[in-house]
């Protein structure tokens, strides 16, 4: 990263605050690490902790009806756990936004997480939510403020994909010993 | 195994003389027409699918609703599908948080397949195990007023198993229950003033 590399982990949490999103569930992610970091550092947040992803579409439809707003923060693995409660959100015009950290789609080393990151635009588009793509961190912040933006106006389910381009391609070979 | 409770009248009994105060989440099936059957009330949300998110919903509601208390009505199917959601439940230590399982031990929506609480599983161990302030487990209509007092006021998050008898349920409860958009809309209406009313 140099001296002049936009903060996109910054920028999503600035993001956040500027919406008045209070609620925050995530299954953790490294990608989403630090951002997860400084919600839980933010007393006007509440960080909901899942054990698995479609948790998060239950939690954010009850803060709906509480009169908060919320966020899910997941990896692109997640997305599949989340299908059958995605039809909540949409057969109730429940706003609903998600941010999804790439993997399997660009430079991936594992390959059990390319089939998911590979489908993880379709199973969204085909359960009627929105898909928004943010290929370079200077796009981040305003492809977030986009998706709360659609989300809670107009009472639609929105999901930010964040390129594996962006958050960088983690490989551990470097590390392991080559049989 | 099934129980000898009448759900119904245990469901009537919890929501008796129920405040403003009383959010509902039902899980889908035939918890929703318990407490549908009691009143079609504005503070009531019932889940007409998502089988397994009726806990979570209720987390989301009791964080943001402090102040007011959040019982959860399911069923002991729909709560197995959901059981990593007991665990985060207690992690946030939702004190306003309350479940009612009405435990049959069956899967009575498809066929009266026996779930797994008619075998080893117990909802109010996991539960329990999980972190939960509160559990315990009813078997008679004498347990109703303890089970009430720790669902409606205990310091949770609380968990009260009842041990139900199966029954059979018709087309009972009205349609309307079941459009998401206008029972969100109602209930989010009547708990923040806020939103926009939607026509049944």
């Amino acid at each position: 990263m140099t001296e002049n590399a936009i903060d996109w982990r910054s920028d999503i949490y600035a993001a956040l605050r500027t919406h008045n999103i209070q609620q925050v569930c995530h299954v953790p992610d490294a990608g989403h690490a630090a951002l997860i970091r400084n919600c839980e550092a933010d007393n006007g947040m509440t960080v909901v902790g899942l054990t698995t992803e479609e948790d998060g579409i239950g939690v954010l439809t009850g803060a709906w009806l509480g009169g908060t707003r919320g966020v899910l923060l997941m990896q692109s693995s997640g997305v599949g756990n989340t299908i059958n409660a995605l039809a909540m959100p949409n057969a109730c015009r429940i706003p609903f936004v998600t941010i999804v950290s790439m993997r399997g789609e660009w430079g991936e080393f594992v390959p059990w997480q390319i089939p998911m990151g590979q489908a993880t635009p379709d199973v969204f588009e085909a359960m009627g939510v929105t898909v928004l793509r943010a290929e370079r961190a200077e796009d981040v912040r305003g492809t977030v403020d986009a998706a709360i933006k659609m989300a809670f106006d107009s009472n639609r389910q929105v999901a930010v994909l964040i390129s594996q381009k962006i958050i960088g391609t983690k490989d551990f070979r470097a590390e392991e010993r080559v049989l | 195994m099934s129980g000898t409770i009448d759900r119904a009248e245990l469901v009537a009994d919890i929501l008796a003389d129920r405040g403003d105060d009383l959010l509902v989440v039902c899980g889908l099936g035939s918890s929703t027409y318990d407490v549908a059957g009691v009143e079609d009330h504005p503070h009531n949300f019932y889940l007409w699918g998502a089988m397994g998110q009726a806990l979570s919903v209720g987390l989301g509601i009791a964080i943001a609703q402090p102040e007011k208390r959040v019982l959860v009505v399911t069923g002991d199917g729909e709560m197995l599908m959901g059981l990593g959601s007991f665990s985060t439940a207690a992690s946030v230590a939702a004190r306003n948080l309350s479940v009612l399982v009405l435990d049959n031990g069956h899967y009575s929506e498809t066929g009266g397949q026996p779930t797994h609480t008619s075998g080893r599983t117990s909802l109010a161990g996991v539960a329990q195990a999980c972190g939960f302030t509160n559990t315990g487990e009813i078997s008679a209509s004498t347990e109703f007023a303890s089970a009430k007092e720790t669902l409606l006021n205990a310091e949770g998050p609380s968990l009260i198993v009842a041990k139900v008898a199966i029954k059979k349920y018709g087309a009972i409860v009205e349609p309307q229950t079941r459009k998401g958009h206008y029972i969100a809309s109602r209930f989010r209406m009547a708990t923040t003033g806020e939103g926009e009313a939607v026509l049944g």
